[in-house]
């Protein structure tokens, strides 16, 4: 439970730190060490899958991919220009508080909707009565495949797999138009 | 980079061990943790480690323009061909149950997930090195 604690506290001041760090090639970094303790989180809560992905995807290639796309541009966020304070001070003062009072009551609002929620891994919460207990139970007989995560993501959802190949495939479709230079070697 | 020599080597010695991992992810992904993009994504880390070690010119001597541009499609179509097949077999598009010429509805079943899972895994691991490999490229002239 406290390890719990440790985790989500060291995920939050990554997110933070990798907002506010002017340094792009060191907030690239911080989101990598970030992705690494959401890994360890989703290893708690016994969602392996997920781990395995969140590890290899977000702290592996897309903190490569970041930083090769850093590598064409520049390392250090430009500091915003001052803005001219116009004839009304008062004005844009007022105006700079309005965001932080809608995040503020997006916050509450949220935190108001958890009151509602089951508690954490409920066994008779209605995302667990759907059709979790049908996969639990039929998924191993129906196509003999023991990871009843694969099996979803394989079989019963294999429409959704093909689609995610299809924008994988896509992407990488974008990326040789945009950035291969045609009728060079 | 050419006075890295612990890199360098260690990268050498690493780089099996991490492609013969994503296989076992691949191939694992029935029974346990992981799958086709998960061992995909390792197994295109692995060029992408090679490339940033050696150079990207060392890491497209590997892996040639040629063979990156034909695999990404590849795992998709095998993907969708297993699709195919079992229309042919009688059943639904992706109803592994009825692909054709095993018998066994679990055994098929198997087969096609497997069969998928390796699509995944071709395609994932050709995208990813394509996209690392173009976008490190500087634009040379």
């Amino acid at each position: 439970m406290i390890i719990d604690f440790v985790l989500l506290f060291f995920v939050v001041i990554c997110a933070v730190a990798a907002v506010s760090l002017k340094d792009l090639l060191g907030a690239v970094i911080i989101l990598g060490a970030y992705s690494l303790l959401m890994a360890l989180l989703w290893t708690r809560y016994n969602s392996v899958d997920v781990a395995f992905t969140e590890a290899a995807v977000g702290a592996g290639i897309t903190t490569v991919l970041l930083i090769a796309a850093l590598s064409r541009t520049m390392r250090h966020e430009e500091a915003p220009e001052g803005r001219a304070p116009g004839a009304f001070p008062w004005f844009s003062r007022i105006t700079r508080l309005i965001p932080l009072g809608v995040v503020i009551l997006t916050g509450a609002v949220l935190i108001y909707g958890t009151l509602d929620m089951p508690n954490f891994s409920d066994p008779n919460a209605p995302a667990n009565l759907h059709v979790a207990p049908y996969y639990i139970e039929k998924s191993v007989p129906e196509t003999g495949v023991i990871n009843f995560v694969t099996s979803i993501l394989a079989s019963y959802r294999g429409y959704d797999t093909l689609g995610e190949v299809t924008v994988i495939f896509t992407a990488g479709i974008c990326v040789l138009i945009l950035l291969r230079r045609r009728f060079h070697d | 980079m050419t006075e890295h020599v612990i890199i360098k080597t260690i990268s050498r010695l690493m780089i099996p061990f991490i492609q013969l991992f994503a296989l076992y992810v691949i191939a694992h992904g029935e029974l346990g943790p992981g799958g086709g993009f998960q061992g995909g994504v390792i197994m295109g880390a692995s060029f992408i480690l090679y490339a940033m070690v050696f150079g990207l010119e060392e890491g497209r001597k590997r892996i040639s323009r040629k063979t990156s541009d034909f695999f990404s499609p590849t795992g998709l179509f095998i993907y969708a061909a297993i699709g195919i097949f079992c229309i042919l077999g009688g059943g639904l598009y992706l109803e592994y149950d009825r692909l054709p010429l095993i018998g066994d509805a679990i055994l098929a079943s198997q087969l096609g997930i497997y069969g998928i899972e390796i699509g995944v895994g071709i395609t994932v691991s050709a995208v990813m090195t394509t996209l690392f490999f173009e976008m490190a490229r500087r634009d040379e002239d």
